[in-house]
């Protein structure tokens, strides 16, 4: 691959529409998420950012409009391709393979990035390079010494680093985090948004968060969802100092940033 | 400590302590051995275990470790044994290339049904495994010219294995034969499920929803594991139209389909040898239970299957598994 031209965005949807029903979750939704940055996604519960995740990574279709990739259009590519072509997701709900250790499935992504996942006629040991590559993702997430008992097992913090340790396995070109701190407890939180802050700046990453200290710190930009739509976007001073935002997001007695 | 977490020193040593043939896996071969010094008598049923024992292997390679539950496996049996048995009723009686072919002709007809199981879960892929069981069963019965219908296929003719081995009446070539392929097609099996292949199918099972966020492309893999499992199922076929010399519908019925499902259930799935276990516990129990009272016979199937599933989730071998770990050392 030649040089990525870095005024083309890493991402980017235009005009994407989707309604469940009668209930529009996504209106109109155009976003860009330029090469290396990180990004914050925030907005009241039901306001539609897993949808749009949903959308971008073709869980779902949209009703209309466009997602790009790096300038290609992807709106019709499966999931399974888009993740080929470095779009990558976690979820905010645990959606792992409970049974596998958590060397298994590491390894298993790796195999799939290598295309080696195919191969029914050779034994995972001649595979043990694939195996390396995982043991050392699970330890620079410190998560070696579980590398070798079931997911199910592992302590719920460890299972939300293993969401991102699968991700990171397909090496992501973009990775959209869905809370990757959901119901990890406030101290663990942002060690574990710093480990997401120290990844190569090759990855672009926009993240969805709930703790507003936390979508401070670590995002370069924000962009706020409400009811389906983005009300606004901006840099974290212009969003704290947007009276719009106080009034639907940080009005509702949550913590300001100080 | 479980069995899987002895000391390993790195991720190599970890896979390969993983696929290691283990003692227990060996005695257990040596046992299928048996029955040629303990019960010369019932090597006929020896021969039928075997087969419907690969037949259940076919099954877990799809549902153990895929997850993909079919009540329609027999067609591929039926498919099987009818392509071997009609093969041989006009004049190639050669069983090797006859096995082959009840294999080919199963394989292709799972190649071309798996586009549409690949796609669906649930209620309504055991549906529509069901409903290809049916239609194939009932196109059976209807093309008599064929297959000989409710009649059964008759006039098969096998002849002897390399041109040296006859099937005799006390079924010694007939469990050899069986239990060789038998083997062969557990080596293969276990050499699937060992593979990087082998993980992605467990991973369709614990997760069909991650898959594709792995960038994993599941329908695919679906695709191929049901066409090396119906080639498999079609090679089971094939075994007991040779080695019975005639095809009855029965192959192909939903029967069929349903009791391998419980002897999976019963023995284990997903662990290579439940079917094997489940299979020779359901049909030596059926030979002993169904000389005594054979009306009754499904009612102690029905039982003995609601207890199993009840206390042993994994089956006969999951619990003994267990038992094993437990009596190893405390966790
Ligand atoms: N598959 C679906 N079918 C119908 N409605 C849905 C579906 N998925 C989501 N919704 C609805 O769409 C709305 C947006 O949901 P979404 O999960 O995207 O919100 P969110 O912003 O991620 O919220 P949270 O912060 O609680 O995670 C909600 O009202 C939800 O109930
Ligand atoms: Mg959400």
């Amino acid at each position: 691959m030649s040089a990525p031209d870095k005024t083309i965005p890493a991402l980017s949807t235009q005009s994407v529409d989707k309604s469940f029903g009668s209930l529009v979750v996504a209106k109109g939704i155009s976003l860009t998420l330029p090469q290396g940055e990180r990004y914050a996604l925030i907005g009241p519960n039901g306001a539609g950012k897993t949808t749009l995740i949903n959308l971008m990574t073709g869980m779902l279709n949209p009703d209309n409009g466009r997602i790009f990739l790096g300038g290609d259009d992807i709106t019709t590519l499966k999931p399974d391709a888009r993740v080929k072509r470095g779009l990558v997701r976690t979820f905010q709900i645990n959606t792992l393979f409970p049974h596998l250790t958590a060397l298994e499935s590491v390894t298993l992504a790796i195999c799939e990035r290598r295309g080696d996942a195919g191969v029914w006629w050779k034994g995972l040991p001649s595979y043990h390079r694939d195996a390396e590559e995982a043991y050392g993702i699970l330890s620079s997430l410190k998560l070696s010494p579980v590398a070798y008992k079931p997911t199910h097992e592992l302590a719920y913090g460890q299972q939300r680093l293993l969401e991102i340790a699968l991700a990171l396995a397909t090496k992501p070109k973009v990775l959209l985090l869905d809370e990757p701190a959901a119901g990890v407890p406030h101290e663990e939180s942002s060690e574990l948004f710093s480990v997401i802050a120290e990844l190569s700046k090759d990855i672009a990453i926009l993240f969805i968060e709930h703790d507003m200290n936390v979508v401070f710190r670590f995002a370069s930009r924000i962009i706020v969802m409400v009811g389906g739509a983005i009300l606004v976007d901006g840099t974290p001073d212009e969003i704290a100092a947007d009276p719009r935002v106080r009034e639907v997001y940080l009005g509702k007695g949550h913590r300001a940033h100080g | 400590m479980s069995l899987t977490t002895d000391p390993v020193s790195g991720p190599y040593q970890y896979l390969k302590a993983q696929s290691r043939w283990r003692v227990l896996e060996v005695a257990f071969w040596l046992c299928t051995l048996l029955p040629y010094f303990l019960f010369p008598n019932y090597l006929v049923l020896a021969s039928q275990i075997a087969i419907t024992a690969l037949f259940a292997l076919s099954l877990d390679l799809i549902l153990g470790y895929a997850g993909i539950v079919s009540l329609g496996h027999a067609a591929f049996f039926g498919l099987g044994a009818y392509a071997a048995g009609i093969l041989s009723k006009h004049g190639w009686g050669e069983p090797i290339t006859g096995l082959i072919v009840g294999g080919v002709i199963a394989a292709l007809v799972g190649y071309a049904s798996s586009f549409i199981i690949s796609r669906f879960r649930h209620l309504t892929l055991i549906m529509i495994t069901l409903g290809l069981g049916l239609l194939l069963h009932e196109a059976a019965n209807s093309a008599h010219f064929l297959t000989g219908g409710a009649d059964g296929l008759q006039g098969v003719k096998i002849w002897k294995i390399f041109g040296l081995y006859g099937f005799d009446l006390w079924g010694y070539t007939a469990y050899t034969y069986s239990l060789i392929v038998l083997f062969l097609g557990f080596l293969l099996a276990r050499r699937i499920t060992n593979s990087p292949f082998g993980l992605a199918l467990r991973g369709i099972r614990e997760n069909a929803v991650r898959m594709p966020a792995i960038g994993a492309p599941s329908h695919a893999h679906i695709r191929k594991i049901y066409t090396i499992s119906a080639a498999m199922a079609g090679v089971a076929g094939a075994l007991l139209a040779q080695t019975t010399e005639t095809v009855a519908l029965e192959v192909l019925s939903f029967q069929r389909s349903a009791d391998t499902l419980v002897m999976l259930v019963l023995g284990g799935a997903g662990m290579l040898y439940g079917g094997i276990v489940g299979s020779a516990i359901f049909m030596i129990a059926r030979d002993q239970f169904s000389g005594i009272n054979p009306q009754y016979w499904y009612f102690w199937i029905g039982l003995l299957l609601i207890v199993v599933v009840m206390v042993l989730p994994n089956g006969v071998l999951g619990g003994l598994k267990k038992l094993f770990t437990t009596w190893r050392g405390p966790s």
